[in-house]
């Protein structure tokens, strides 16, 4: 896992029944591309998140296959459909195997 | 601060040279472009590509995509070393067909995104960013 | 400002096919979040009579998407850095068993207003202190725990985070009394040629604001945004780091982050934006 990867979510805490809210989603986290080159001039090895998801209650908002052009911690912003109370769940797939996920729970009014 | 004749002149000169020649577009793009529409032909209505006409940084460029309708939409840097950049897939709950993201272009070169209609017809949008070059390492 | 703004556009609708895309510093307000509106553009302080007519935050010579990424926490990326200095606030290090919390509470109430008088004067240490000196003496002497390095992640975020409570206030540094010495050795060395260029801050920084350096928009060099951060190494960068990297473009041996001359340079260039708001975190290019 790489160092110090924190997620950060902006979400309504409210919302009415079949509104559409922004979110954004920020994730502190290298993208070493694997273009790069240290500087006894080998390759430092690719090391992405390379996909990442947001449901609500169980069912996709986006879900997104990121390529190492994604710049160092990425940011994605979007619209979501909140059709009833629930909780809206956001994961973050590592190419090192670690999974990073972040909860907000959006209530009705 | 002000602007002669000479220094826009100046100016304009390193910029050029700043701007260089536009990256070409790679094989591995096209061929990215031919598995996600299969070759099939793209129209050019419907998806809105936002894109700076100059980024500051190639490090950080803000883009946005828009298709309302579309299922999925594959965005790439045609002229970077590999070409991918994301492809967004939309649920059932997607509050609209767009997204923004900040991405790394290797150079000035165009963006591309094909959206992948509901009824299975393809969109294509495509924008020339020019990246500049700083004068200090800092 | 407003007739060279229209003939910088005009200028620049001809310019836009020979690349120049901007060249004054850009007339726009920066309010974060919807609701702070910082001083970004104002009179020139005492420091910098008769060099300066205003003084100009460096965020008024960035590009239109870098500017906006400043005005909203969430999509400055600078803002995690205060989250994981906010979680460092808490946490206990070093043998005196305390965290920054234990003496100093919630860092949004103790710290307000802290980034906004440093350097300053230290007098039990017979000093001036830069505020990354202030954070080690606290952790060397009260917490008992190792210093942090001067340059590193962990020491600019914790600028970052007690840079953002002070978001709005005036940067006011003293340049009198006990550091007045140190101030004119600033001063001194900003109007030093250094290097193989032969370049001193005041060539680009005072003589060439608002030029373009290759594809560089100069800034005034001003230090009020710090720590920044940078579109190219997409990290927070401290003031010292800076020093270093323009130092270095001079192509001459550089000072080190933390030396007598860099506390000396980073006092005289704070206080040449005295009256500008406190931005740290802010973002650049």
């Amino acid at each position: 896992m790489a160092d110090n990867v924190k997620p950060r979510v902006k979400a309504p805490r409210k919302a009415s029944a079949g509104e559409t809210v922004t979110i954004k989603t920020l994730i502190s986290h290298p993208m070493e591309s694997g273009q790069r080159k240290d500087a006894d001039g080998n390759t430092i090895p690719r090391s992405i998140i390379n996909r990442f998801t947001c449901e609500f209650n169980g069912e996709t908002v986006v879900d997104v296959t990121m390529e190492p052009a994604i710049s160092t911690n990425p940011y994605f912003e979007f619209e979501a459909v909140i059709p009833d109370a629930g909780d809206m769940v956001f994961t973050w797939y590592d190419d090192d195997g670690s999974v990073y996920e972040e909860t907000k729970s959006i209530a009705l009014g | 601060m002000t602007m002669t004749r000479r220094s826009v002149m100046v100016m304009g000169a390193g910029a050029l040279v700043a701007f260089g020649l536009p990256m070409r577009a790679s094989a591995a793009a096209e061929d990215a472009i031919a598995e996600f529409t299969g070759g099939a032909d793209m129209g050019s209505e419907g998806l809105t590509l936002t894109a700076p006409e100059i980024a500051e940084n190639g490090n950080t460029v803000p883009i946005e995509v828009d298709a309302p309708g579309a299922e999925a939409i594959l965005v790439l840097a045609m002229g970077n070393p590999t070409p991918g950049v994301a492809e967004f897939k939309f649920g059932p709950l997607a509050g609209s067909h767009s997204a923004s993201t900040r991405i790394r272009l290797a150079g000035t070169q165009d963006v591309v995104a094909i959206a992948k209609m509901k009824d299975g017809s393809f969109v294509k949008a495509s924008s020339n960013v020019k990246v500049t070059i700083g004068g200090c390492g800092g | 400002m407003k007739k060279t703004a229209l003939i910088t556009a005009l200028l620049g609708a001809g310019a836009i096919t020979a690349g120049m895309a901007w060249a004054e510093p850009v007339e726009d307000t920066l309010i974060i979040n919807e609701e702070t509106e910082l001083t970004t553009w104002t009179d020139a302080p005492a420091a910098v009579e008769g060099a300066l007519p205003e003084v100009i935050s460096g965020w008024h010579f960035r590009g239109t998407e870098t500017r906006a990424m400043q005005a909203d926490d969430f999509d400055n990326p600078g803002m995690i850095f205060v989250e994981q200095a906010m979680d460092a606030w808490d946490t206990v290090e070093g043998e005196a068993g305390k965290s920054c919390a234990s003496c100093h509470g919630d860092a949004g109430d103790s710290m307000k207003g802290v980034r906004a008088v440093y350097p300053k004067w230290n007098e039990d240490a017979g000093e001036v202190r830069t505020l990354e000196m202030q954070v080690n003496a606290c952790r060397t002497e009260n917490m008992e725990a190792e210093p942090l390095k001067y340059t590193g992640t962990e020491m600019t975020s914790m600028l970052a985070l007690i840079s953002s409570v002070s978001r709005g206030m005036p940067v006011n540094v003293a340049t009198d009394g006990p550091v007045a010495e140190t101030w004119e050795a600033g001063k001194e060395l900003y109007y030093t040629r250094t290097g193989q260029l032969e370049l001193s801050c005041a060539n680009c920084h005072e003589d060439n604001y608002g030029r373009m350096i290759r594809a560089d928009h100069l800034s005034q060099g001003q230090i009020n945004g710090f720590p920044v951060y940078r579109l190219k190494n997409t990290k927070l960068n401290g003031v010292h780091a800076r020093f270093k990297g323009c130092v270095r473009d001079t192509r001459a041996e550089t000072y080190k982050p933390g030396s007598p001359e860099f506390v000396a340079l980073e006092l005289y260039v704070a206080s040449r934006g005295n009256g500008l708001s406190v931005e740290g975190p802010s973002v650049r290019n």
